[in-house]
């Protein structure tokens, strides 16, 4: 054990946390570790004491300890949560229950599959498409700060992937394209600089894009940079019904997505 | 990466085994959130019924006798009773929403979602006081 002797290592937390060590044969189990408790301690902290000095053969992903990298999401209690951001003293005393974010799966321990995440990220083109191509001595691409401003929120997506696993939608069919990945094809369709609305339709308007979506608006609330995934699917829905108007409305009107910019 | 196959590596067989969590029946039951969003959900079929108990009475315009019998009748009353709370329901998580829905940009700044919100509570209500004051109007004329 290491040697902490402060005032508050007397005090300690269990965490129950979920192992699966596929080279061993076995079926998934929980494990529990007794971690010393302080105030100022996130569950990551406490996960990285038990590889530290109780049990190195757990395994789970982090990075940055700072909200900012998207690595260390996992379920606390059930809840979507960056570990380095959910604080123990909000848990204490009771025992916390870490597991591996829901509805993906499982490679070992906390560590998720996310394959499909990144692959659902290259269909829909979740990358700047010109509107027109201009040679670099042409300078900057302009944008006013009113038209940054329609977009700016879904550029905070940090691609934690918290949102799928609130997602009842995803649970049920592992296809539907999912709440991280629509917002960003929002955030290139809304772009001024972006002419690749056409191009992200099939995949956005599909079955298995927006209209998978029932709202249940959970994707939204379990964010932890405001992102609104919610929201960005409905807006999504209201722009693709307007062009399917506009495709019966408008004479010889061709396929437009994208919305106002 | 595929699911069950083992890729031969320099170190050995690695075996690829991944763990599927199956989704709980219950998941609905888990969150309190959850939970809402199924009743809100399944408040359509009470705001369907209803439509149902209004499509019987819209073929009976032309016999007001079966018309009036209908809508007293015991079967009626209670649908309307039962209906009535889940159509609110429903109404007011609809109307809750439509801020994420209805964005309406004023240069940099978004229109406040109460504003989107209260609008539609607003029609909602001058849409009700109308229907109310129609019906009452029409009772007097006979």
């Amino acid at each position: 054990m290491a040697t902490t002797d402060t005032q508050s290592s007397t005090k300690t937390m269990k965490l129950e946390v979920f192992r699966f060590l596929p080279d061993e044969g076995e079926p998934p189990s929980f494990q529990v570790y007794e971690v010393p408790y302080r105030d100022d301690w996130v569950v990551l902290d406490a996960l990285n004491y038990i590889k530290d000095e109780i049990d190195g053969t757990l395994s789970y992903r982090w990075s940055c300890r700072m909200g900012v990298c998207g690595s260390c999401g996992m379920m606390v209690n059930g809840e979507p949560k960056l570990t380095c951001s959910a604080f123990l003293r909000d848990y204490y005393p009771q025992q916390i229950k870490v597991e591996p974010l829901s509805y993906f799966p499982v490679i070992r321990d906390l560590i998720i599959n996310m394959d499909h995440f990144i692959d659902k990220m290259g269909e829909v083109k979740t990358w700047l498409i010109p509107a027109e191509d201009k040679p670099i001595e042409d300078g900057e691409y302009l944008q006013t700060p009113a038209q940054l401003a329609k977009y700016k929120q879904f550029t905070m997506c940090i691609n934690c992937m918290l949102c799928y696993s609130a997602c009842p939608v995803f649970g049920q069919n592992p296809d539907f394209i999912g709440p991280a990945a629509i917002a960003l094809g929002q955030r290139y369709n809304l772009d001024s600089r972006d002419g690749g609305a056409d191009e992200r339709a099939d995949v956005l308007f599909s079955d298995e894009g927006i209209w998978e979506c029932t709202f249940v608006g959970e994707c939204s609330e379990v964010c932890p940079k405001n992102v609104d995934p919610a929201g960005a699917i409905q807006m999504a829905k209201v722009t693709a019904t307007n062009d399917w108007f506009k495709s019966f409305l408008m004479p010889g009107g061709r396929k437009k997505s994208g919305g106002n910019k | 990466m595929d699911n069950d196959s083992s890729t031969p590596t320099a170190a050995g067989p690695v075996p690829a085994k991944q763990h599927i969590r199956k989704m709980p029946v219950n998941w609905w039951l888990k969150k309190p959130a959850y939970l809402r969003y199924m009743v809100r959900e399944i408040t359509c079929l009470f705001v369907g019924g209803y439509a149902m108990f209004l499509l019987m009475l819209a073929a009976r315009l032309d016999k007001p006798e079966a018309f009036e019998t209908l809508l007293a009748s015991p079967l009626a009353i209670g649908l309307q009773w039962v209906a009535l709370p889940f159509a609110i329901y429903h109404s007011v998580t609809w109307f809750n929403l439509t801020p994420k829905v209805l964005v309406i940009w004023r240069g940099e700044d978004k229109l406040p979602g109460f504003l989107i919100a209260g609008a539609h509570y607003a029609g909602w209500l001058a849409v009700s006081a109308g229907l109310v004051y129609f019906a009452m109007s029409g009772g007097t004329d006979g």
